[in-house]
């Protein structure tokens, strides 16, 4: 098979044909180049929203109590269920989850400072609220465990009503009226998601003292620590169970108490990125066919166009197997270089693309308390995957070289000669 | 060194047989020089092509050199040819992107003959028909004459028993077809048959045999000597026609 003086008449062949090496070459490398970008694109798209997603909290749920619809032990259908600070203390020690945060609602919430004023939510939670909603600090901080313990008046206000208080002023350390009871800003921040940060967070404590809830809670927001959709729906099925022991409800009660998880709906957007996934791989599948078509078709060309010299060697003494193997050596070495160039190039483009992709994400994580805004991420393509590839079409260039060359080489040299 | 007996060839295209070579027999001694004509569509073509083991024939005998060749593989055809046989082509048939050079060194090259040595071996016997400072050049520049002699070059280089020239000076001026004459009539000196297939009288008249087919069939051999009987005999057909 190794032949010097063989590869010598390949190298020399390839050399004095310089437009047909090229052109052979060329639709094989922009083959594999253009399935490296539109796959290298695809995976980046589908990275970059899934890492936007996996930031929003991905594992949250929310537990909210309300009245039975069912009879449950003697008792009757009917019953509010009504949520405490026990069972946050309950919630925050259970296995399986890692923030939480209860609520209550209080009223009215009307904000105001100096003349400025509007109506806004106030939502009075736990510091752990600010991990299951990805709430993003842009200044100062969040409700700490301090301010819980010493049921502090603070306040951490929404970007837009900072915007609409204070106009660009300084607002910590500044005291604003919320139900018109004094409360200090500690922070300003925004909510992960959406375009609207009209949310004010006060300390729980502070909610239930001030706005006189006793030890009330309204619903729970927690994150759940699951890999995968059974892990977070045992975990759910336990959250439920606890508390429908405790607060003698039947556990299949959705109106006792209700809930609801990102998880299942996290992995139903992975359905949409399995779906993403597919196309691409339509899409890559048919531009890999378009390649193996046309250097097919390059290949019928080239032994047409060598039909004349297959029958000068033969005339001069090849036999018809050292003529195939001539010209499927010579199309193998072709498509394999070519396809590793496409290669080095898509792969490169991408990984440039990369680069930027990653400064624009550090700019935008950096002004962003380390959430960095990008839809594309990491657009590169599975290196077996593309070596796959190529190998497909150099395979298919060898297989469309192979089948008229072997018909070439078997035409009488007369009839090669002929050919003119 | 070449025995023919009751040749048969016919061409068929689809329903069509076309009955080209009507039982053809004949015998060529070692160093030989002969021509073999006839009007277009005789066969004389269908016969060198099958001389040359280019082309099968249908029935009959044909041996080369003491062995049949009838019904030969590929491989084993390819190899006699490269061993016993030179072609020489009206349209040259030289590889167009190699040089004088490695066109004239290919037949070594399925010799297994290694690079330096064929190519060595090449510029002999480019030297031989005079064109030694051309062994760089591709075909495309070279002119006509030059380019069969670069032919003949490859077709000797193999060391031939047998130099097959299919209308070898029909794309070439007189005098170019004259200095090719010459150099086949030099290697036919050194004991190497030649057959040669022309349509053009002064041609033949420069070979010992002229075989004249018609129909399919052999017409008439006309020995050297009879050349001149020949020559009136064909003015007259030429009156007539």
């Amino acid at each position: 098979m190794f032949d010097i003086d063989k590869w010598q008449e390949i190298f020399a062949t390839i050399k004095k044909n310089k437009m047909r090496t090229f052109l052979t070459g060329f639709s094989v490398a922009w083959g594999i180049f253009m399935l490296m970008i539109l796959l290298g694109a695809g995976n980046g798209l589908s990275n970059g929203v899934s890492q936007n997603f996996m930031r929003n909290a991905v594992n949250s749920m929310w537990l909210w109590s309300g009245r039975t619809s069912v009879p449950y032990q003697g008792l009757k259908e009917g019953r509010d269920i009504r949520f405490t600070n026990a069972d946050y203390d309950i919630l925050k020690d259970m296995e399986g989850i890692d923030a939480t945060s209860g609520r209550y609602y209080i009223g009215g919430n009307t904000f105001s400072y100096g003349s400025e004023y509007g109506e806004y939510s106030a939502i009075t939670c736990h510091p752990g609220l600010k991990e299951v909603e990805s709430i993003e600090i842009i200044d100062g901080r969040f409700i700490n465990q301090v301010d819980i313990d010493q049921t502090r008046k603070s306040v951490v206000i929404g970007k837009d009503i900072y915007d609409a208080l204070f106009k660009g002023k300084n607002a910590i350390g500044e005291y604003i009226r919320v139900n018109n009871i004094p409360f200090k800003v500690v922070g300003v921040c925004k909510e992960s998601s959406g375009t609207r940060h009209r949310n004010a967070y006060l300390p729980v404590t502070t909610g239930q003292k001030v706005f006189n809830g006793g030890n009330r809670l309204h619903n729970f927001a927690l994150t759940i620590n699951a890999e995968t959709l059974e892990e977070s729906r045992a975990i759910e099925q336990k959250v439920r169970e606890t508390f429908a022991r405790k607060h003698k409800f039947e556990a299949s009660d959705e109106s006792a108490m209700g809930s609801f998880s990102l998880l299942e709906e996290f992995l139903q957007t992975m359905k949409i990125f399995q779906a993403i996934d597919i196309f691409i791989w339509i899409i890559g599948t048919g531009t890999l066919i378009a390649g193996v078509v046309g250097v097919s078709n390059i290949m019928l060309i080239v032994v047409k166009e060598r039909t004349k010299e297959i029958g000068i060697r033969k005339a001069i003494g090849a036999s018809p197997s050292s003529v195939i193997g001539l010209i499927l050596l010579e199309s193998i070495l072709i498509t394999t270089v070519a396809g590793y160039i496409g290669l080095v190039l898509g792969t490169g483009l991408m990984e440039v693309i990369n680069i930027f992709v990653e400064k624009q994400y550090e700019i935008s994580a950096a002004t962003n308390g380390g959430n960095g805004e990008t839809i594309f991420r990491n657009p590169t393509v599975d290196l077996g995957i593309a070596v796959t590839a190529t190998l497909v079409l150099v395979v298919a260039g060898a297989i469309a070289g192979y089948i008229p060359a072997k018909r070439a080489a078997r035409i009488k040299p007369i009839v090669a000669l002929r050919d003119e | 060194m070449i025995s023919i007996n009751n040749v048969h060839k016919s061409y068929v295209t689809g329903h069509n047989s076309l009955h080209v070579l009507k039982g053809i027999d004949l015998d060529i001694e070692q160093g030989e020089f002969v021509s073999i004509m006839g009007s277009s569509g005789s066969g004389k073509s269908t016969l060198l092509n099958i001389l040359g083991i280019l082309d099968n024939y249908d029935e009959g005998s044909y041996y080369l050199n003491g062995s049949l060749v009838k019904d030969m593989s590929e491989k084993k055809a390819a190899q006699l040819r490269n061993e016993l046989v030179g072609f020489v082509f009206q349209s040259f048939n030289l590889i167009s992107f190699k040089n004088a050079m490695e066109n004239v060194a290919l037949p070594l090259y399925y010799q297994g003959v290694p690079r330096k040595k064929r190519n060595k071996i090449a510029m002999e016997y480019l030297e031989k028909v005079g064109l030694l400072e051309w062994a760089t050049h591709l075909p495309s520049e070279m002119s006509g004459g030059q380019k069969q002699r670069v032919a003949i070059a490859r077709s000797l280089i193999s060391q031939p028993k047998i130099i097959l020239a299919d209308e070898p000076t029909g794309a070439l001026d007189t005098s170019t077809s004259y200095e090719v004459m010459e150099i086949l009539k030099e290697i036919n000196k050194d004991g190497i048959t030649i057959i040669l297939v022309t349509h053009e009288h002064d041609i033949a008249a420069m070979t010992q045999k002229i075989v004249h087919l018609k129909d399919g069939g052999i017409d008439q051999i006309i020995m050297n000597g009879d050349l001149k009987q020949f020559k009136s005999q064909y003015a007259k057909q030429l009156e007539t026609a």
